[in-house]
């Protein structure tokens, strides 16, 4: 990685050696989400690419996504050079030490940052300063819970900045698109947000949506939705056919890869709801680029991989 | 689609040729530069590189120092063009670069800009930052580093056959405006709804 001229802003904390295997278990977790797309983002780009038609400006664009996406995993470089907002969500055993947990995850940040698997992505919001290793307040996030089991399971999700720009959060009702407090204008707003995206959020997308919640849950669970495989099915039978529903009309809109026009606009939606007050009905958006960066772990507690979950 | 050959610097001429849709594969040598750069630029204040006749690439490259001490990039996809907005047509207008490189378009300032001083967009695709970092033959030199940190610096890139779309011409096109209107057409059908 280019050196910061003022050096890092942040040290990374000393990896002790009872935490060693959890730190190559991270950094390889790292590794393999920047640089290979998991099995269902591949097989839904190849099928996106067969919607596209022979010679237009959307297939050329899909063709050089599928490329991109086999050259990324044959080198072991980022698939995309903005290697987006760290995101960890991790279960861990009940008493489990989450402190070391977030400070080796910090190491293995700092290491991947080093070695070029993650881009230097975490600028100081008032001075401008890079921090140089991905560490500052915020960057890393780690979502933690705790589950039933004496196994770790640690998911990382890579979100780009064009496309965490073009993320959206309607209060209804909205009158501008004479959306109501119901699941059709939950429709109405989110093929809005669609539109508003055009081709800038890197399409085609896949879209997180939660119906409910304040603001700051609905937004973060949201991105939790991306931990779902493209080709499950909602266990919510309204939500499925919600989701069926949106992504057959978004596709119809002919924005298509890139926004360069064409059949493919949206790879995946998953919808999700919360309570929320009598007052409020947020619906909060998440846009994933075609770069959809996920993948997972199962790790005994000592960190030791035992396998990886998308497969 | 027509697939045109194009070597940097290019002429006005050679801009003005080119039409929305056109996919151009570029040579020589281009210039990254995103929010920090293009602010530095409408603000007036120089750079030590001479960008005339070039492009301007919104771009964050990954960058690393090879043993030997070279520069190698390891990623280099375009960023979203749309925060350049406010400073695109100004970089246009006092530094003549005749092509600018991103993605996601760009808006109607720019579109005037490329008309009047003969300029286009080239729209390349977002992420594909291996297929475009395969393309950087040379990394030739690297400005404001220590001022703008490594994604903001000016990275000089000599490429070979870098891919992109002509989404907006000089001739008052984009295709960008063009996918606006007709996907809003289409939501208006889908909602019910008239405009």
């Amino acid at each position: 990685m280019a050196t910061n001229p003022k050096g890092p802003m942040k040290t990374p904390p000393a990896v002790p050696a009872t935490h060693q295997t959890l730190f190559e278990t991270l950094l390889e977790l790292i590794r393999m989400t920047s640089t290979n797309l998991p099995p269902d983002v591949r097989k839904s780009v190849v099928d996106g690419l067969e919607k596209e038609k022979a010679g237009s400006a959307g297939e050329y664009a899909m063709k050089v996504i599928q490329r991109n996406i086999d050259i990324a995993c044959g080198v072991s470089q980022p698939l995309c050079q903005d290697t987006g907002s760290i995101l960890f969500f991790v279960k861990t055993p009940v008493g489990y030490d989450q402190i070391s947990f977030a400070e080796v995850a910090e190491a293995a940040v700092a290491k991947a940052t080093e070695l070029g698997y993650l881009r230097q992505n975490s600028v100081d919001s008032i001075t401008g300063q890079n921090s140089g290793n991905n560490l500052g307040p915020g960057t890393p996030t780690i979502y933690f819970e705790q589950h039933r089991s004496e196994d770790l399971d640690i998911r990382l999700a890579l979100k780009g900045g064009g496309c965490e720009n073009v993320g959206a959060q309607y209060s209804l009702p909205d009158s501008r698109l004479g959306a109501g407090r119901d699941l059709e204008g939950v429709r109405k707003v989110v093929l809005d947000a669609v539109y508003q995206a055009q081709g800038k959020g890197c399409g085609p997308g896949i879209l997180g949506v939660v119906i409910g919640g304040d603001r700051s849950t609905g937004f973060s669970y949201s991105k939790k939705l991306f931990l779902r495989p493209l080709d499950d099915e909602n266990p919510d039978g309204r939500l499925a056919e919600l989701e069926k529903r949106i992504m057959q009309e978004a596709n119809s809109l002919g924005i298509g890869p890139m926004g360069f026009g064409g059949n493919t606009t949206l790879l995946g939606v998953k919808i999700a709801a919360l309570n929320r007050l009598p007052a409020s009905f947020y619906v909060s958006v998440s846009y994933m680029c075609w770069a959809f960066r996920r993948q997972g772990v199962k790790a005994a507690a000592n960190g030791a991989l035992k396998e990886w979950i998308y497969k | 689609m027509r697939e045109i050959k194009l070597t940097l610097p290019v002429s006005e001429e050679q801009v003005r040729a080119l039409n929305v849709g056109d996919m151009v594969l570029l040579s020589g040598v281009l210039y990254t530069g995103r929010d920090a750069v293009h602010k530095h630029l409408y603000e007036g204040k120089s750079i030590p590189v001479d960008i005339r006749g070039s492009a301007i690439y919104h771009c964050g490259p990954v960058v690393v120092k090879t043993e030997s001490g070279e520069w190698s990039v390891r990623a280099a996809g375009p960023t979203t063009s749309t925060r350049e907005e406010p400073y695109q047509a100004t970089v246009i207008e006092k530094f003549g670069i005749r092509a600018v490189i991103g993605k996601g378009g760009m808006g109607a300032k720019t579109l005037k800009a490329c008309k009047d001083f003969g300029c286009v967009y080239l729209h390349a695709v977002g992420g594909a930052a291996q297929v475009l970092a395969e393309t950087v033959q040379k990394v030739r030199g690297v400005s404001m580093l220590e001022e703008f940190g490594s994604p903001e610096a000016i990275w000089e890139l000599e490429v070979k056959d870098f891919p992109a779309l002509v989404t907006i011409d000089a001739h008052g096109n984009s295709l960008h405006a063009d996918v606006a209107a007709s996907s809003e057409q289409k939501l208006n059908e889908v909602l019910g709804t008239k405009k």
